[in-house]
């Protein structure tokens, strides 16, 4: 059984260009281990675009350029030689909207490691019902396993969606608003999930709701837009003190709620 | 002169247009009601299945016109499918927005319009002459395979495209090469969209006429190869037509094919209903 | 690692399938025109096009008396198709009930269904012994008319069906609201709004008929001459070619290729007309 490795996520003055705009300028951090990391900030100020570069899903885009560095455990992400199939099989995504495919519970978890050449059928189930169980989703649905993905709620298949990811074992899991489109009772129940889970993975959040990010995550990065509506990043620190004890009078603004 | 007043004129309208509608539904049932009507008398299982005989008064039936059939929208089937979808797929999934783009589609576009005895002169041109395949099944199918090659492409791609993009997404996040998203998740997620276009295609080979008079020839014996030549029911209802004094074998080989026809435009829209219904999320 | 390799192919063999359409296109334009051009070095362009005798046993080849044979029966067909396509999408988009529309557009979409033959074969048994009570054969123009309208009506149906529902509602409210009756709302408002669908359903019609063999074959006559009444017989140019390339060699045969070439021509403007149209509109309607 393989060692959980968190993997260790850092930038350093990262830009981001959709063509002429430039959608994010200067970004440097480092995402901690083991925790989980929250990106709060308006809309519009470049979170979910700063995301997307950790797992490279913005290169689906035409006319995206990336500047500076990104590194997956010491390593730059963004060279010629990087295998993005691979890389994103180390860095999961869980979108907004939950996203399971048109087919049966077992098969959706089952894809992941199908894709990356699993094909023994008790190795397959082995590996299917410990995602589900790490998703906390394995009771409601382990007499449904051949049912239709898309029959279970929406809380149910952003769990199902989770446990898609932890099949192909990822170092690293990145939610985009993961709870935004669910009902409070769901929410809490993938808040505890990821809580949960980021004793093993390295887990980074891009939430709206900054009660969220009070209630749950380690640390806090707070992103803002500038006049020429490039993202930057204003304040990053620990939860507690990002919301207590600003530095920055802007993120102080925006966690009393002056704007935002 | 005095006008009519907008009442009346509202009236009047409404005549013409109801009459529309009436006069519409009235061609249908006289065409399809007529053929049907007057066809059915003479089907029988021995009318499908002796071979026709020939002469003046059209004696037998059409087993061998229906083999015929079979045989060349089989084969055109077995060429135009995949070429046709792994097109679709080009244009739906990797097509970049530049001339090559442009001239593909343009050509799609173009070769939907042409029409069918163009595309027999051009079958006639290339396979039976130049190619050497003469009057043959063979050239009949890869004519109808250039002409049912734009309706294939266009129905596909739209399959392809109303699968949501989140399943793309989905599936590239968790670290699939480009080619198992669109083999694994997408064409699965579209194939009742795919065999609607198949059946589509299936329905207006049936029912070519034109271009297969040039390049099939007009043997009306059973064909034993691809290079033999053979009739397909619509040509059979031509001949029939024009060449003997038994309308009554005409009709019937035209309800044949009317009834065929109605039963694969059901086919479809059943499947096109139950794709509409998977891309809802229904399973 | 195999799934790059057939990633890697995938990639290029869809681009090679991709690419067969436009090949075939220049295919059927290389071949048409290869096997036409001697025809018309030979006889000449204007003597080709312009001639009115059709006699290749006499080494005669003019094509005047087909094209208006073609022109006389998409003009008629037309005449015919238009206003009743026009009235019965009015009445599938803006006045039938649901109960109407239920029977409605599937029989017109199984009129789209219903191949070229059945259309002719019907026209042989009814259309022309009833046009010869009134006079001559009854194989005429007429009878080809007739029959070419029922095959174009769907086309014009439905597309005219498309772009009279892509008309904002807000037109329609705006003009019922001043007052005007129903029909005055459809005539003035609406389809002006839906100028170019129709346009373009139209011009797409003419294509349609311009391009059909078979049914015209079965009801025109195919004599070779001017139709100068409804009741002659014609020849199309489709149904010259269809007719006499079984057994026609050398010259003979060029020519027939030189009539697709200028069939051919003609299609693609006509294409040509109905893209600009279309584009043109600004409700352009969905074409199917």
């Amino acid at each position: 059984m393989k060692d959980k490795k968190c993997g260790k996520i850092s930038a350093e003055k990262v830009n981001l260009y959709y063509g002429n705009f430039q959608a994010l300028r200067d970004i440097s951090l480092e995402i901690p281990t083991c925790a989980i990391s929250a990106i709060i900030g308006p809309s519009g100020c470049g979170k979910s675009s700063f995301l997307r570069l950790i797992n490279r899903m913005n290169d689906i885009i035409n006319g995206v350029r990336v500047e500076g560095t990104i590194r997956l455990d010491g390593v730059s992400i963004y060279e010629p030689s990087v295998d993005v199939v691979e890389l994103r099989k180390r860095v999961g995504m869980v979108f907004q909207k939950p996203n399971p495919f048109p087919m049966s519970v077992f098969n959706n978890i089952a894809f992941g490691p199908r894709q990356h050449g699993k094909s023994n059928k008790a190795e397959l189930e082995e590996i299917v019902e410990k995602s589900l169980r790490q998703a906390a989703l394995w009771d409601e649905v382990k007499d449904k396993m051949n049912n239709s993905a898309l029959a279970l709620s929406g809380g149910q298949q952003q769990r199902l969606c989770i446990a898609r990811v932890l099949a192909v074992e990822p170092e690293v899991i990145l939610m985009d608003e993961p709870c935004s489109a669910l009902d409070p009772i769901a929410t809490l129940k993938i808040e505890e999930l990821m809580r949960t889970l980021a004793k093993d993975y390295t887990i980074v959040i891009v939430t709206h709701n900054m009660q969220q990010a009070a209630r749950v995550s380690d640390v806090t990065a707070f992103f803002m837009m500038e006049e020429d509506r490039a993202g930057i990043l204003v304040e990053y620190g620990s939860t507690s003190d990002v919301f207590t004890n600003p530095k920055d009078k802007r993120t102080e603004d925006y966690v009393t709620g002056r704007f935002g | 002169m005095r006008r009519p007043s907008p009442k009346t004129t509202q009236r009047l309208a409404m005549v013409y247009i109801w009459s529309g509608g009436f006069i519409t539904v009235m061609i249908l049932l006289v065409i399809i009601g007529y053929v049907v009507i007057n066809g059915i008398p003479e089907l029988s299982i021995e009318f499908l299945t002796t071979p026709p005989r020939g002469g003046l008064s059209a004696e037998g039936g059409i087993s061998t016109v229906i083999v015929s059939t079979i045989y060349l929208v089989g084969l055109t089937m077995v060429i135009l499918v995949p070429v046709g979808i792994l097109s679709a797929i080009y244009l739906a999934e990797y097509a970049p927005d530049n001339r090559l783009t442009r001239l593909i589609r343009y050509g799609v576009e173009t070769l939907a319009g042409i029409p069918s005895i163009i595309f027999g002169l051009f079958g006639y041109a290339l396979f039976v002459t130049v190619l050497s395949f003469n009057f043959s099944i063979l050239s009949g199918a890869l004519t109808l395979v250039c002409l049912l090659l734009p309706t294939m492409i266009r129905t596909t791609e739209e399959a392809i495209k109303s699968v949501p993009y989140s399943h793309r997404e989905a599936a590239l996040a968790l670290g699939t090469t480009r080619w198992q998203m669109i083999s694994r998740v997408v064409l699965p997620t579209a194939v009742p969209g795919i065999v609607t276009a198949v059946i589509l295609c299936v329905g207006r080979a049936i029912e070519e006429t034109a271009c297969l008079y040039v390049t099939l020839g007009s043997s009306a014996g059973m064909p034993t190869s691809l290079l033999d030549g053979g009739r397909t029911l619509s040509l059979h209802v031509f001949y029939l037509a024009m060449e003997t004094n038994a309308p009554e074998k005409a009709m019937a080989t035209g309800a044949v094919l009317i009834i065929t026809i109605i039963v694969i435009n059901a086919i479809t829209n059943w499947f096109s209903a139950r794709f509409q219904r998977k891309m809802k999320g229904v399973s | 690692m195999s799934r790059y390799f057939t990633d890697r192919l995938a990639k290029y063999t869809v681009l090679i399938c991709a690419t067969t359409s436009f090949v075939i296109l220049l295919a059927i334009a290389i071949f048409i025109f290869k096997e036409g051009f001697p025809a018309f070095q030979e006889i000449g362009v204007f003597d080709f096009i312009f001639g009115d005798v059709w006699r290749p046993g006499q080494g005669q080849y003019g094509i005047l008396t087909m094209i208006v044979g073609s022109i006389v029966v998409t003009v008629g067909s037309l005449l015919l198709a238009v206003p009743l396509g026009i009235a019965c999408a009015i009445l599938l988009a803006e006045v039938a009930p649901y109960r109407v529309r239920r029977i409605l557009r599937p029989a017109v979409e199984l009129l789209v269904g219903i191949p070229s033959v059945v259309y002719g074969l019907v026209g042989m048994i009814i259309l022309v012994p009833a046009i010869r009570q009134i006079g001559g054969t009854g194989f005429s123009v007429l009878a080809a008319s007739i029959v070419l309208m029922a095959m174009v009506l769907p086309t014009i149906i439905s597309i005219s069906e498309d772009s009279i529902r892509a008309v904002p509602p807000t037109y329609k409210e705006g003009s019922l609201a001043l007052g005007a009756t129903q029909w005055q709302t459809i005539r003035k408002v609406i389809l002006p709004a839906a100028k170019s669908g129709i346009g373009a359903s139209i011009v797409l019609g003419m294509g349609r008929a311009i391009g059909e063999t078979m049914a015209m074959i079965m009801v025109i006559g195919n004599s070779i001459r001017l139709p100068l009444s409804p009741l002659d017989s014609a020849r199309t140019l489709t149904g010259n070619i269809a007719v006499e390339i079984s057994y026609a060699t050398g010259i003979h045969e060029d020519a027939l290729f030189a009539t697709g070439v200028v069939l051919f021509i003609f299609i693609m403007i006509l294409n040509s007309i109905a893209i600009i149209v279309l584009k043109r509109g600004r409700h352009a309607p969905t074409v199917t």
